[in-house]
C-alpha cells in the first residue's frame, strides 16, 4: 500500500520535476560551466580555467560584493525592526483590520518595481517633490536625498519589506497565545517573554523572511542604479554589465557562481534550522 | 495558615460591553483546601478564574489576597500561577528548562534550580531522564506532570486548574484524578480547581462551588450539596434526581397531588401555600411489596430498565396530580435486582429523612 503510493507520488511529480530540469536547473549548469572558460568566450568547447575567479580578486570585484551583501545585511536589519511591531500587530491585535494591511501591500506589488523606484527618485530628487514642498512651507533650501547609500538601503527595505512583513506575521502567529500567558502568570515580565517566549517561538517566521529579504537584497541592482547612481556598484550590476557592456559571459558566469555560492551555502545553513513544515501549517 | 482565608471575593462583577459575565460573586478560599468550582459551559468560570490569575480585570467588587487588594495586580506580580487547560508548556524548551523557567525569573542559583526540577520530578512520578527531554517527546499524561512541576516550581500562594484534564482520555483522566489529590494532600498548597464535569469536582475536591449564569449557586463538600441543593438545578446537575412539586399545607406539611407523605419530618415544611419541591435520589427509593408501608408512596408502572454497569436503573411511569405523565428513576445494585415485570404496576416508597425539600417552585 505504501509502496504504491510512494510510486504514484514520484510519478505524478515526475512532469514538474521534468519542467524545472529543463527551465531551472538546465540554464544554472551552463552558467556554472561557462563560469570555467576562458574570459571573453562565447562557447563551452575550451580547457576549463579559474581566471574569471582570479579576476574577482585581481580587479577588485570582491569590493561590489562586499557592498551588496553589506547592503542586504543592513536592509535586512532594518526591515525586521521595521516588520516586527507590524507584523505582531497584524498576527495579534488588529483582527480584521489584518486585512486592510494585507491588501495595501499586496496591491503596492502591483506596480512594477521600477516604477515605484523612480516615483522616489521624482519625489528626493534636487526640485522633486520633497524639496520642493519644504521649500513652499518653511522657505529652507534643500539637496538631492539621492545617491548615497543609506538611500539605496531605504531603496532595499520599501522594496522589500512584504517578504519580511508576510513570513514575520506568520511566524509570530503561531506562538501560542496560552504559552505567552503562561510565561507572564509564571512571573515574566514583557520583554521577557519577547526574548524567552516570542523570539524563539517564531524563529521560523524570522529566518523566513530575513532569508527573503536578504536574498533579494543581495541580488538587487535597481535600488543602487536609480536611488543611489553611481555611488556604488552593486554585484549584479557587475554581473548585468560582464554579460551585455562587457561581453565576457565567462566574468559574468564566475561572479554569478559566487554570488549563488554564498547565498546558496547561506540559506541552506539558515533552513537546517528551522522547521519548514511549521510553517507551512503541518504541524500543530 | 491553614484554614485562614486567602482570597476573598467581595460581589466580584465582570461584564463585557453589554453582556455581564459575573453577576457578583462572593466567595472564601481557604488556606490548604481544593476547592473546585463547576458549572456547565457559559457559566461564568472561565472568566473567574481569569480575574482570580490576574488575565483580566473585575468591572467592579473587589478580590483580596490575604489582606491585599489585588483587582489590578497583573498576573506576573501576583504570588499565583495557574495550569492551562492547553498546558501550555514552552514548546522550544526541554522538560527541566520548563519546570526551571519560574525560579530562573526569581534569579535562583542554576544548581538550586536543578536540584529543585528533580526534586518536582520525583514528586510526579517522572524518572530523572526526562530532565534533558524535549517537551514534545513526552505523552498527554507526562506533559500534564511536567506543566504541575512548573507551576509548583513558582511556589504560588494558590494553584489554579483551568479543566487541565478535560483534553486526556477516560482512564488516563481517572489516574491524573487521584494524583492531583494526592498531590494536594502532600504538599499543602491551596488548589482552586475549574471544570465542567462534575465527576472530577466529586473525587478531588473539600469543597465545590456550583457556578451558573454568572453566579455562584451553592458551595459546599460534595456530600452537602449532592444530599442538600440549593435549588433544582444543582439538584439536577449533581445527577440523576426525582423532583416532585410540593405545596405548604395549613399546619406546614407538605402536600403533592397523588403522592401520598404519610410520615413528619421538621426539615420538610413549607409555609402555607408556599411553594417547593420535595427531592429525592434515585438510590433512595425503594420497591414495595404488597402491604408495606413508607413515609412516602407512590404508584406507577415499570417502563424501562437500564443498565449502568454496577448499578440497575429503573424507569417508573406514574401519574402526575392533574393526570400527567411523571418518569420516577430509581436505581438498585445488581444484586438488589427488581424482578417485575415489564409494563407491570409497581409500589414506590422511601423516607422523609431521605428526601431533601428545595424551597421554590
Amino acid at each position: 500500500m505504501d509502496r504504491t503510493e510512494e510510486r504514484q507520488g514520484l510519478l505524478s511529480a515526475l512532469p514538474v520535476a521534468l519542467v524545472l530540469a529543463a527551465i531551472f536547473l538546465a540554464p544554472l549548469l551552463v552558467v556554472a560551466l561557462f563560469a570555467f572558460m576562458p574570459p571573453g568566450s562565447f562557447g563551452l568547447a575550451h580547457a576549463p580555467t579559474l581566471e574569471n575567479f582570479r579576476l574577482f580578486f585581481a580587479q577588485g570585484y570582491y569590493s561590489s560584493l562586499l557592498w551588496s551583501l553589506g547592503m542586504a545585511a543592513a536592509a535586512t536589519i532594518v526591515l525586521f525592526l521595521v516588520c516586527y511591531p507590524l507584523a505582531y500587530g497584524m498576527a495579534k491585535v488588529f483582527r480584521s483590520f489584518t486585512l486592510v494591511i494585507t491588501l495595501l501591500v499586496v496591491m503596492s506589488l502591483f506596480v512594477s518595481e521600477n516604477i515605484r523606484l523612480f516615483g522616489w527618485v521624482l519625489t528626493l530628487m534636487k526640485g522633486g517633490l520633497l524639496s520642493g514642498y519644504l521649500k513652499a512651507w518653511t522657505g529652507l533650501e534643500m539637496d538631492s536625498a539621492l545617491y548615497s547609500v543609506p538611500v539605496i538601503v531605504f531603496g532595499l527595505v520599501y522594496s522589500y519589506l512584504p517578504f519580511m512583513l508576510f513570513p514575520l506575521a506568520q511566524g509570530i502567529a503561531m506562538v501560542p497565545e496560552d504559552v505567552r500567558l503562561a510565561a507572564s502568570d509564571l512571573g515574566a515580565s514583557r520583554t521577557r517573554i519577547l526574548w524567552e517566549i516570542d523570539l524563539p517561538l517564531a524563529m521560523p517566521g524570522i529566518v523566513v523572511g530575513s532569508l527573503l529579504s536578504f536574498v533579494l537584497s543581495a541580488g538587487a541592482m535597481a535600488e543602487s542604479k536609480l536611488l543611489g547612481g553611481q555611488t556604488v556598484v552593486v554585484m549584479a550590476d557587475e554581473i548585468e554589465s560582464a554579460f551585455t557592456y562587457g561581453q565576457n559571459w565567462p566574468l559574468g558566469s564566475a561572479l554569478a557562481v559566487i554570488l549563488i555560492l554564498i547565498i546558496g551555502l547561506l540559506a541552506t545553513v539558515a533552513l537546517a534550522k528551522v522547521d519548514l513544515d511549521g510553517i507551512m501549517g503541518r504541524r500543530r | 495558615m491553614a484554614g485562614d482565608t486567602v482570597l476573598r471575593l467581595r460581589g466580584v462583577r465582570k461584564s463585557f460591553g453589554a453582556f455581564t459575565a459575573l453577576a457578583g460573586i462572593d466567595l472564601e478560599i481557604t488556606d490548604g483546601e481544593f476547592l473546585t468550582i463547576v458549572g456547565p459551559s457559559g457559566s461564568g468560570k472561565t472568566t473567574l478564574i481569569r480575574l482570580l490569575v490576574g488575565m483580566e480585570e473585575p468591572s467592579a467588587g473587589e478580590i483580596h489576597l490575604r489582606d491585599r487588594l489585588i483587582n489590578k495586580v497583573p498576573a506576573n506580580e501576583r504570588p499565583t500561577c495557574m495550569v492551562f487547560q492547553s498546558l501550555a508548556l514552552f514548546p522550544h524548551r526541554t522538560v527541566g528548562e520548563n519546570i526551571e523557567f519560574p525560579m530562573k525569573l526569581k534569579g535562583v542559583s542554576p544548581d538550586r534550580r536543578r536540584e529543585r526540577a528533580l526534586e518536582l520530578l520525583a514528586l510526579l512520578h517522572l524518572p530523572e531522564a526526562y530532565y534533558g527531554k524535549r517537551v514534545q517527546a513526552c505523552s498527554g499524561g507526562e506533559q500534564q506532570r511536567v506543566a504541575l512541576a512548573r507551576a509548583l516550581a513558582f511556589d504560588p500562594e494558590i494553584l489554579f486548574f483551568d479543566e487541565p484534564l478535560s483534553a486526556l482520555d477516560y482512564r488516563l483522566r481517572k489516574v491524573l484524578e487521584k494524583e492531583l489529590k494526592d498531590l494536594h494532600r502532600r504538599t499543602g498548597k491551596t488548589f482552586v480547581y475549574i471544570t465542567h464535569s462534575l465527576e472530577e469536582a466529586m473525587v478531588m475536591s473539600d469543597r465545590i462551588a456550583i457556578m451558573r449564569g454568572g453566579a455562584i449557586v451553592q458551595v459546599g463538600t460534595a456530600e452537602q450539596i449532592y444530599t442538600a441543593p440549593a435549588n433544582a438545578f444543582v439538584a439536577e446537575f449533581m445527577g440523576e434526581v426525582n423532583l416532585f412539586p410540593v405545596t405548604g399545607g395549613d399546619d406546614g406539611r407538605l402536600l403533592c397531588g397523588d403522592l401520598e407523605i404519610r410520615g413528619h419530618d421538621e426539615r420538610l415544611r413549607l409555609a402555607s401555600g408556599g411553594q417547593g419541591q420535595l427531592m429525592v435520589r434515585p438510590e433512595f427509593v425503594r420497591f414495595l411489596a404488597p402491604g408495606e408501608e413508607a413515609d412516602c408512596r407512590l404508584q406507577g408502572r415499570l417502563a424501562n430498565v437500564f443498565s449502568l454497569g454496577s448499578r440497575l436503573q429503573y424507569e417508573i411511569e406514574a401519574e402526575g396530580p392533574r393526570g400527567e405523565r411523571r418518569l420516577v428513576t430509581v436505581e438498585k445494585l445488581r444484586e438488589e435486582r427488581f424482578a417485575g415485570a415489564p409494563n407491570g404496576p409497581v409500589t414506590l416508597g422511601w423516607r422523609l429523612a431521605d428526601a431533601h425539600l428545595i424551597r421554590e417552585a
